[in-house]
């Protein structure tokens, strides 16, 4: 893709905080995202991942600063122009969040039917090209979301927030739970899909196997702060204990693997 | 972003070539849709070739929107970039039908049997419930250690404590107004006097216990049955069995057994309140005494209507917990089951109450009438 000659950027967050009554979870974080670009949020459990995609949405309002994607404000007082820029981007929940209450094929198609612009036949259309694009068959249509087996819920989900078309799609560790094929598909499917509709990723993995497949970008939180972000290999050459860990432990483990086994 | 184009070429030979451009994706495609729709398939109908390598960008909604006006099939000549292509040989790979529900003609013939096994289910449910609370008294007669006296005083607490001041407040205002109209009977009559029995036997026999059933069933029984219900949804009582914590024991036996002990005790305090609504009521509209009116109260209601209202309040209280377990229970894991249990179960526990009123009427028919 050229690039854009009046690039905004598709995510830009400026000096944000966020605390929980005391306890404060980022403290003064920068980070800018191109159209394009794949982001890969990593940090350790409990580091305040979900917390920044949320913000990120526009779900949870930080204590300070400000996120805009696609140069808007995301929590815009004006209720149309915020329903506007919440079509443009797809989540993946951590949890799945599906509605328990509607089918797998109702769960997918909720969104395209709320935009009223399309007839039934469609709708049934998209709906099933989505499920085949997350490897899901026809005949798991009709079942609800309690029937789904976590990987299955993660992929409905994966599905749900690809219906729309974004052109920002935020993932919560959208492999937690699928076996390592379909990682792997997951991670070619995303890479194909982005090839062809050149959408913008942020996503928070702790596979390496997807974020070094996927990733473009690399931001790590750590210490309340986005400690290293940039490309892959500038993430890598910075000294942080938190770096070493994740990326060389992991290294080992994948190195030691074939001669364990 | 560009809109979704298509033009018509003739190129040098025989047939004109309909080119594509501009971005067809689901934000680009044109609104409406229909008569877009109608131009690709009168398009597709003339047997012309397609280009579609000036399209910059494709997705699912452009491709199945170009899929199925070609007729679900690829058009005799086409020039497409090859991870569009990509894109539409998924399109191709949908299926036509969906394996749906299969229409059932005379389905509405279905209904009353469906009706009917519903019902049987809910009462071998209760069945069942009631049996496995037998069950467990017995093992906590053995074992005297496991009984959840956590549990039990919790449900004491929020069924009972926390309900004191609503059962007070409605008791008394219906005290008042049951007064101030009957009043304005008897005076026509001149049995004033006669207020005294006609609010106490009412109040004490009747309405205390239904006001409560009532109250409860909509207060503490669509609690518990939401309660059980998320626990549930959000898979706790999946946790609770892997714990080997039995849920009857922990869940469902302190609600059953707290509600038996709190509605009589509830009863009372309603009807007590209603009393003293109708005693001021009386006493500022009749110039009733209040000595006269405390001092008549025990002559003209017989004790037995006091036990009989007691006697209701335990009853209901039984079955307004085991019903609103019952639906808990039930309840499947996602919300629309959690809101049609919860209604079900606070509309069966007020529908019970008052079939059970009927049939208390009925048993104690002669006892605690004064002659
Ligand atoms: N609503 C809340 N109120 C108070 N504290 C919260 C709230 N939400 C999150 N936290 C705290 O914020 C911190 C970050 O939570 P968050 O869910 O963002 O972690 P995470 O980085 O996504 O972790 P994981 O990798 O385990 O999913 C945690 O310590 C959590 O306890
Ligand atoms: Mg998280």
């Amino acid at each position: 893709m050229e690039a854009r000659p009046t690039a905004v950027p598709a995510i830009q967050i400026r000096r944000l905080t966020t605390r929980f009554g005391d306890v404060v979870i980022h403290r003064d974080i920068d980070l800018d995202l191109m159209p394009g670009q794949m982001l890969g949020l990593v940090g350790g459990s409990g580091s305040g991942k979900t917390t920044l995609l949320r913000e990120i949405v526009g779900l949870l309002a930080p204590s300070q600063g400000s996120v805009r994607l696609f140069g808007q404000t995301v929590l815009d007082s004006d209720p149309q122009r915020r329903r506007l820029l919440r079509r443009r981007f797809g989540m993946l929940f951590q949890q799945g969040a599906l509605f328990s209450a509607l089918s797998v094929f109702d769960n997918i198609a909720f969104p395209l039917r709320e935009l009223r612009l399309f007839d039934e036949a469609l709708i049934r259309d998209l709906v099933l090209l989505k499920l085949a694009m997350v490897e899901l068959e026809p005949r798991h249509c009709r079942l609800m979301p309690a029937e789904l087996s976590g990987g299955m819920v993660k992929r409905v989900a994966l599905a749900r927030a690809l219906s729309l078309e974004p052109e920002l799609l935020v993932l919560d560790e959208p492999t937690a739970g699928l076996d390592p094929d379909r990682s792997e598909n997951f991670v070619r499917l995303l890479k194909a899909l982005q090839n062809e509709l050149g959408f913008t990723v942020v996503m928070v993995t702790h596979d390496l196997g997807t974020l070094l497949g996927l990733a473009t970008r690399l931001a790590v939180l750590a210490d309340h702060r986005i400690v290293a972000s940039g490309t892959v290999d500038e993430v890598l050459a910075v000294d942080h204990p938190f770096i070493h860990n994740f990326f060389g432990v992991r290294h080992d483990m994948a190195a030691a693997g074939p001669r364990a086994s | 972003m560009a809109a979704a184009t298509l033009e018509t070429v003739q190129r040098t030979d025989s047939l004109p070539v309909i080119v594509l451009a501009g971005d067809w994706t689901l934000a680009t495609l044109p609104q409406p849709l229909a008569p877009f729709e109608r131009r690709l398939r009168e398009l597709a109908g003339t047997g012309s070739g397609w280009d579609l390598q000036s399209i910059s960008r494709l997705d699912s909604a452009g491709a199945i929107v170009l899929w199925r006006n070609w007729g679900r099939r690829w058009p005799a000549s086409l020039v497409v970039g090859s991870e569009h292509r990509l894109l539409l040989e998924r399109v191709e790979a949908i299926v036509a039908e969906l394996p749906g529900r299969s229409s059932e003609r005379l389905a509405w013939l279905l209904v009353p049997g469906r009706l009917a096994i519903v019902a049987l289910d809910h009462l071998a449910g209760m069945v069942a419930l009631i049996g496995q609370m037998v069950l467990d008294f017995g093992y906590l007669l053995v074992h005297p250690r496991d009984i959840p006296w956590r549990e039990f005083s919790a449900n004491l607490y929020k069924s009972g404590a926390q309900a004191l001041p609503v059962t007070a407040l409605i008791g008394f205002l219906i005290g008042i107004v049951l007064s101030y109209l009957s009043a304005l009977q008897l005076k026509n009559f001149g049995a004033d006097v006669f207020i005294v029995n006609l609010l106490g036997i009412s109040i004490v026999r009747e309405l205390g216990p239904v006001l409560v059933a009532v109250l409860v069933a909509g207060r503490s029984g669509s609690a518990m049955t939401a309660q059980l219900g998320v626990m549930r949804v959000t898979e706790e009582i999946d946790a609770l069995a892997t714990m080997g914590v039995s849920r009857s024991l922990r869940l469902v036996l302190p609600k059953v057994v707290a509600l038996a002990v709190t509605m009589p005790l509830l009863v009372i305090w309603c009807s007590a309140a209603g009393i003293i609504g109708g005693m001021v009521s009386a006493n500022l509209q009749m110039d009733l005494s209040y000595g006269f009116f405390i001092d008549t109260l025990p002559r003209v209601v017989p004790v037995a209507n006091v036990w009989i209202g007691i006697g209701k309040g335990l009853v209901f209280g039984l079955l307004i917990g085991l019903i609103a377990c019952h639906f808990g229970l039930r309840v499947k894991p996602n919300t629309e089951s959690l809101s049609a249990n919860t209604t079900s179960s606070v509309v069966t526990s007020i529908t019970v109450a008052i079939l059970v009123d009927a049939v208390f009427a009925i048993l104690t028919r002669s006892f605690g009438i004064p002659l």
